[in-house]
């Protein structure tokens, strides 16, 4: 059942680590890995690896853009809305794309197949709108070309 | 082609972006192909600035510029350097106005009415090698520092120089480091800020990515003139490439022996550790950014005491932006009389901004100050596209404000900008033209704030709701007469009240769109008319 869970995992990032307060933002970053986001028991183990309540985790990793507390699709859907990709369209390529999702902004499909996010800004600003899946940015985006990112939704 | 040339292939995020990696690979593999090893060196750079024109190779020592390159134009790149051989004129970049081809970089108007100082090693050296920093005349300036200067003669050539710090006082940085300097304690730390969180901005993540070792050197100078023995490099994690180029930067000065236990043989021992920023926009505060690498929620907390004198861990802490770390073993190497000279009479050297919007030319820039927002735009920027007129600039990001074509002439400066309504901040610079609608804008940087707002203090976490809603409310044809006053209002007591610079900024956007577009927020509310049409829920 833990390995199921992926505690193995987790000691396996925490042995690298001292135990100090200072170290619950880099392992929250390493253990949110394991699978893509933090569930309830992974916080509890770090709560109790850095001799803190549960709660304080709680509150740095809810804190943080970063972090995830609820399971992510397999394919992360990111549209930049950063101040040039708002004033070059961004906002109707997000409304799009998440009508051909069927989800909006932060919704994850039932099947995790697709999760939408927006983000404050992937810094790519002069390839103006941009928009990324998983690790790939998509620069110079049209309504017309963000839908055909997602062939299958789109028929 | 010249004898021996190298082949630079940019390989910024935005380039990347664009399909960088396999024109390195594949032009790689033809000049093996055309067994060329010998006379053309192919190398990864850092951003070459003009991210727009994307995927870039330039030949040099020729400056032969090439853009849009795609893996099916490498062949023919390849073959252009062979001996006899004429570069590819299909590749070169084109004036827009007269469509006469410009092959050589430093003909293009974007990068001739530049001033690259900082950027300088920025797509010219591979950011993965500190042979080619060192090659550069890379880390000399420690040298010089660590074997004959003292502490005070560093503290005193910065404080000369008039460098000041992109936070949005812009506070001389020598002067902080003196404080620092003087801080009665065995432990202090630097702290490098490259949390560029500002939507619209890129410049610290192209120095990150382009010339990391810039920040490794400015980081280790600082730390030697305050007495520092640690350092952290404040870093988003949204900026993988940065992350990677720094980490390799890292453990190449270690093992180079610039970093670590006694350096050099001074006695002087610096370590650097790399903090990814887990996305906060607040953190970009310093005491927040603090509060952050401690392992808390980023919250600011009340200054004084000033981090200079008690910041991390209770320490005497510097915390300066990417872009003032790397510009500081320049100064240091040709002196603070040679910085003085360039820029306006209380703002030195050059400042480095990411132009973008509607404007011709996207991009990283470097002019030097006192440049007028005209020449940014127009000269370098080639203008605003479509033949569309130019509306407004936005400098500062959420912090700063918009200016309008009656500050066109205005010279680009700390002092300027910050009369305007505006600030430098750290250094983005939207341009918007006729179609963009001012109060959707203002009602843009008021969902981003509200949204970053940490919430400790009532002022800014209500606040800027409060901004927001009535911005959603007139952006939807709801706003009412008073809405402009109540905005103003509620615009003075945020700003007067909150704890930190994000809220106490946070109105700038709403104020100077009042100030300057007040009949955009007239037509919305007293017509239900958007002038520009992007207000949906109006009848433009």
């Amino acid at each position: 059942m833990s390995d199921e869970f992926g505690e193995a995992a987790l000691k396996n990032i925490l042995v690298f680590y001292e135990g100090k307060r200072s170290e619950l933002i880099p392992i929250l970053q390493e253990a949110q890995g394991i699978h893509g986001w933090l569930p309830g028991k992974t916080m509890q183990l770090i709560a109790d690896f850095l001799h803190i309540n549960e709660g304080e985790v709680h509150s740095v990793a809810s804190f943080y853009n970063q972090f995830r507390l609820m399971p992510l699709g397999r394919k992360m859907v990111t549209v930049c809305r950063g101040t040039a990709c708002h004033i070059r369209g961004a906002p109707q390529i997000l409304e799009d794309i998440g009508q051909s999702l069927r989800l909006k902004e932060g919704e994850t499909s039932p099947d995790l197949e697709y999760t939408l996010e927006s983000v404050a800004c992937i810094g790519c600003c002069a390839l103006a709108p941009v928009v990324k899946v998983n690790h790939k940015i998509h620069g110079e985006m049209t309504r017309e070309r963000a839908v055909t990112l997602f062939p299958k939704l789109s028929e | 082609m010249s004898a021996k040339c190298n082949a630079l292939v940019c390989l910024g995020t935005g380039c990347q972006s664009g399909g960088a990696e396999e024109v390195l690979s594949s032009l790689k593999e033809e000049i093996e192909r055309l067994s060329l090893e010998e006379t053309v060196q192919v190398k990864q750079t850092g951003c070459h600035g003009f991210c727009q024109r994307g995927p870039l190779v330039v030949i040099e020592p020729e400056g032969i510029f090439y853009s849009k390159v795609t893996p099916d134009d490498v062949s023919e790149i390849a073959k252009s350097l062979l001996p006899g051989e004429t570069p590819v004129e299909r590749l070169f970049y084109r004036d827009p106005a007269t469509d006469t081809p410009l092959p050589h970089y430093m003909e293009i108007p974007f990068y001739s009415k530049q001033q690259r100082t900082l950027l300088r090693n920025c797509g010219h050296i591979d950011p993965e090698e500190i042979e080619e920093y060192l090659a550069a005349g890379g880390y000399q300036t420690i040298k010089k520092v660590l074997l004959g200067m003292s502490r005070e003669e560093v503290i005193d050539e910065i404080k000369r120089s008039g460098l000041r710090g992109l936070g949005g006082a812009g506070f001389p940085t020598g002067r902080k480091w003196e404080v620092c300097y003087k801080a009665q304690d065995t432990k202090k730390y630097v702290i490098c800020n490259g949390d560029e969180g500002d939507p619209g901005a890129f410049q610290d993540r192209s120095v990150m990515e382009g010339t990391p070792h810039s920040v490794l050197e400015g980081m280790m100078i600082a730390a030697y003139a305050i007495g520092a023995q640690q350092g952290y490099i404040y870093v988003r994690a949204e900026y993988p490439l940065a992350v990677k180029r720094l980490r390799i930067a890292i453990s190449q000065a270690k093992k180079k022996g610039f970093l670590g236990k006694d350096i050099l043989g001074s006695g002087f021992d610096f370590k650097i550790a790399l903090f990814q920023g887990a996305g906060a926009f607040v953190c970009g505060e310093e005491t927040a950014l603090i509060a952050s690498v401690e392992g808390f929620r980023g919250m600011p907390r009340l200054r004084p005491p000033f981090p200079a004198e008690s910041g991390m861990e209770g320490k005497p802490t510097i915390i300066d932006n990417v872009k003032t770390l790397a510009s500081i073993p320049i100064i240091i190497d040709e002196g603070a009389e040679s910085f003085v000279r360039i820029g306006t009479e209380k703002s030195k050297g050059t400042v480095v901004f990411a132009l973008t919007g509607k404007v011709e030319n996207n991009g990283l820039i470097e002019v030097p100050m006192g440049m007028t927002l005209r020449e940014i735009i127009f000269d370098i920027g080639g203008g605003i596209p479509d033949g569309k007129a130019f509306k407004a600039v936005q400098t500062g990001g959420p912090s700063g404000g918009c200016l309008p074509a009656s500050f066109l002439d205005m010279p680009v400066d700390f002092d300027s900008l910050k009369a305007a309504g505006s600030m430098m901040g750290s250094g983005g610079l939207v341009v918007m033209d006729e179609e963009t609608c001012m109060v959707d804008l203002a009602r843009y940087f008021l969902d981003f704030t509200q949204r970053e707002s940490c919430g400790q203090c009532i002022p800014c976490r209500l606040g800027t709701k409060q901004l927001f809603d009535i911005l959603n409310d007139i952006t939807k044809g709801q706003g009412r007469p008073e809405d402009i006053d109540l905005l103003l209002e509620i615009s003075e007591a945020v700003s007067t009240h909150s704890l930190c610079a994000l809220g106490k900024t946070a109105p700038n956007p709403v104020i100077t769109t009042i100030r300057y577009f007040r009949d955009e927020y007239e037509a919305h509310i007293n017509e239900k008319r958007c002038p520009t049409g992007v207000c949906g829920m109006l009848e433009s």
